[in-house]
């Protein structure tokens, strides 16, 4: 059984199990969206007071922080117990384009299960214009952009696209035009300096 | 025990996400070189199979486990701030290779860096709320 959920999963059953989880948060009586934590957190921490944004009953969102303790554990018991025997099998291309922006791709699990890339990402680069760049305001533009939008990944490409929202399709283009233009313009440019 | 349920969903969420491999840096890198099927399989087998649920959902007599009808909000029409906030988005997805979701499923496997972007994503959440009166939606 730990075998078996343990080998890399076809995208087809990925695709099924996500609309299981929407479903079960549909069910009890919930919306698929996990970027209103960031909101509720500033909630929580007192941003109502100077603004109205973050005025909100967020004590309605308590289910939606035992949802993300329940990620980070289940990120816990993923990386451990069903822990992949190989590295993440990216295409040939891809391993490619990266060798040439400097990134090389594990060869085993042992030296990195292809998930982050362990180099690039750490608290020394936090020193460097690179790692500000691509951690602080990434992460940056995660949080002011998902709000801005209205929702993420899973509130818009996933829950959104799949009620049909049409503001969900246009969040979802500007997802692209973001993704890309960091992809093909900003990565040769951070990397070649 | 209401909790627990989103607890245990959770989980399975955290789970997903790894098995998926949709946490990864390096398959959203390919995403966006479009060098393969992976990403898109994924969200394309999850937004068909969801709007069928959805489909189905609206036309059944079946209620939820609060005993109440399932009903679907509209998202409002601000398709400017989908646009402009999905793009702002779009360009921390592609520095970090995560969005939020994956986020906290990387904290999980113990990538504490991971929790720098978090930090760094929920000041964006305050600013945004701080500036919300000055940006186009």
């Amino acid at each position: 059984m730990i075998d078996f959920i343990s080998q890399p999963w076809h995208w087809s059953f990925s695709g099924f199990m996500i609309v299981v989880v929407m479903f079960i948060l549909i069910f009890l009586g919930k919306r698929f969206g996990i970027s209103s934590s960031f909101k509720a957190v500033c909630s929580v921490a007192g941003a109502g007071k100077r603004f109205e944004y973050f005025r909100y009953d967020w004590k309605g969102h308590d289910w939606l922080f035992v949802f993300v303790i329940g990620t980070i554990i289940g990120g816990a018991i993923a990386s451990t117990v069903f822990a992949s025997p190989e590295p993440v099998a990216i295409s040939q291309a891809t391993i490619s384009d990266l060798a040439e922006l400097g990134i090389s791709y594990p060869s085993n699990v042992e030296e990195n299960p292809g998930f982050i890339p362990l180099d690039l990402f750490t608290f020394e680069n936090l020193a460097t214009a690179r790692g500000i760049i691509l951690m602080v305001l990434g992460g940056f533009l995660i949080g002011f952009g998902t709000r801005w939008a209205g929702g993420c990944t899973s509130g818009h490409a996933i829950s959104g696209l799949s009620e049909l929202q049409l503001p969900s399709l246009v969040a979802v283009v500007g997802f692209f035009i973001g993704g890309l233009l960091v992809t093909h313009i900003l990565y040769p440019i951070i990397f070649n300096i | 025990m209401r909790l627990i349920q989103f607890l245990l969903t959770g989980i399975l969420f955290g789970i997903v996400m790894t098995k998926s491999e949709a946490i990864s840096w390096f398959r959203i890198q390919e995403m966006f070189r479009f060098q393969s099927i992976h990403m898109y399989g994924i969200i394309g087998v999850a937004v068909i199979l969801g709007a069928l649920l959805h489909f189905w959902l609206k036309k059944t007599s079946l209620k939820n486990s609060l005993g109440k009808s399932f009903s679907f909000k509209d998202k409002p029409p601000l398709y400017k701030a989908a646009l402009f906030g999905g793009t702002a988005f779009g360009l921390g997805w592609a520095m970090t290779g995560a969005c939020p979701g994956p986020l906290y499923v990387l904290f999980g496997h113990g990538y504490w860096i991971i929790g720098i972007i978090i930090l760094a994503a929920i000041l964006g959440a305050f600013v945004y709320g701080a500036l919300k009166s000055f940006l186009p939606h």
